[in-house]
């Protein structure tokens, strides 16, 4: 292998082990952990401090966990038809 | 990086859809002339559009920082299809996600555009073209393409979000703030988006390097032995 692309692999082996050590030990933290989408825990929260505040949506999808199911029959239907077309998905005509 | 409905004051809401407005246009400019010269492109371009939609709105969990994110997927798109369409795509996908999910909003599609869409694609679209000019392989090509795509994309948000938010404070410590609280999940998630573009930049050119040349991803010379055209 050329010397360069050595480095070049070494480097990114370096970028993906380094951050990876370093937030795999820090999670180990007790820190509480709330789940949030950084859309709630970083956006909202900060535009709240500075006084703008999240409407309602237009079409409100609601609370609870029906959206969710929705997501997960559209992506087992889905699945299911990716799966049973797939030859025809990746061969070429 | 969705800024949900009514967060950004009307002017700089106006002000990010006057921004975005002149990209998408261009994008449905280059999506007809590609799609005159191959019917093919229409329906690839909506399979992309579906994919961003996906990794647009999948909360992964960061166990680092306890929260949840998404990826863009804005940097894969721009890779195959230009950053043009690929503003476009995004476009959509953020559109329906606005409309059906709550993610975002209808007054913020416009600075969400922004950030995921001209940001993050043209973010990634210029690593991926930079790094194969540098010799990079298509994996590292597409690895800092997706980081980048996905760490600009977070930068834009945090930018046009302090610029929405703060008053008469001034922009620097709240960006930085924005900045630092997006860091702890946007980090590892960055490295991760980059990952998944590699990978799927790697499995095209294994399965189907016939796409990617016709997207102009790679050269005839860089077609692998076995493939056909």
């Amino acid at each position: 292998m050329p010397q360069y692309k050595r480095r070049w692999k070494m480097l990114l082996l370096h970028m993906i082990i380094l951050p990876t050590l370093f937030f795999g030990i820090y999670s180990f933290s007790l820190a509480p952990k709330s789940w949030e989408g950084v859309d709630e825990a970083v956006v909202e929260k900060i535009a709240k401090e500075h006084g703008r505040e999240a409407r309602e949506p237009l079409i409100d999808p609601g609370s609870g966990d029906l959206l969710l199911f929705g997501f997960l029959l559209a992506g087992a239907v889905g699945g299911f038809a990716a799966g049973y077309f797939w030859r025809q998905l990746i061969t070429k005509d | 990086m969705h800024i949900s409905e009514g967060i950004l004051p009307f002017s700089w809401a106006l002000f990010w859809y006057l921004a975005v407005l002149p990209f998408v246009a261009l994008g449905v400019k280059r999506l007809n002339a590609q799609a005159r010269e191959d019917l093919s492109m229409k329906p690839l371009v909506g399979l992309l559009a579906a994919v961003v939609f996906i990794i647009s709105c999948m909360p992964i969990p960061v166990p680092t920082a306890g929260t949840c994110s998404h990826p863009c997927g804005t940097g894969v798109a721009a890779i195959l299809v230009g950053p043009l369409v690929s503003v476009l795509i995004a476009a959509v996908s953020l559109l329906i996600q606005a409309l059906f999910l709550a993610h975002g909003g209808l007054s913020t599609l416009g600075a969400n555009t922004f950030s995921m869409g001209v940001i993050g694609s043209l973010a990634g679209w210029l690593a991926f073209r930079g790094a194969r000019r540098l010799g990079g392989s298509l994996a590292l090509s597409g690895f800092v393409a997706g980081l980048l795509a996905d760490w600009g994309t977070y930068a834009a948000t945090s930018l046009i979000l302090s610029l929405g938010i703060r008053g008469d404070a001034p922009l620097m410590p709240l960006l930085g703030r924005v900045v630092l609280a997006f860091i702890p999940t946007q980090l590892p998630l960055g490295i991760l988006e980059g990952v998944i573009t590699a990978g799927m930049v790697t499995l095209l050119y294994r399965k189907r390097p016939d796409l990617l040349l016709k997207m102009r991803v790679i050269s005839e010379k860089e077609l692998p032995s076995h493939a056909s055209i």
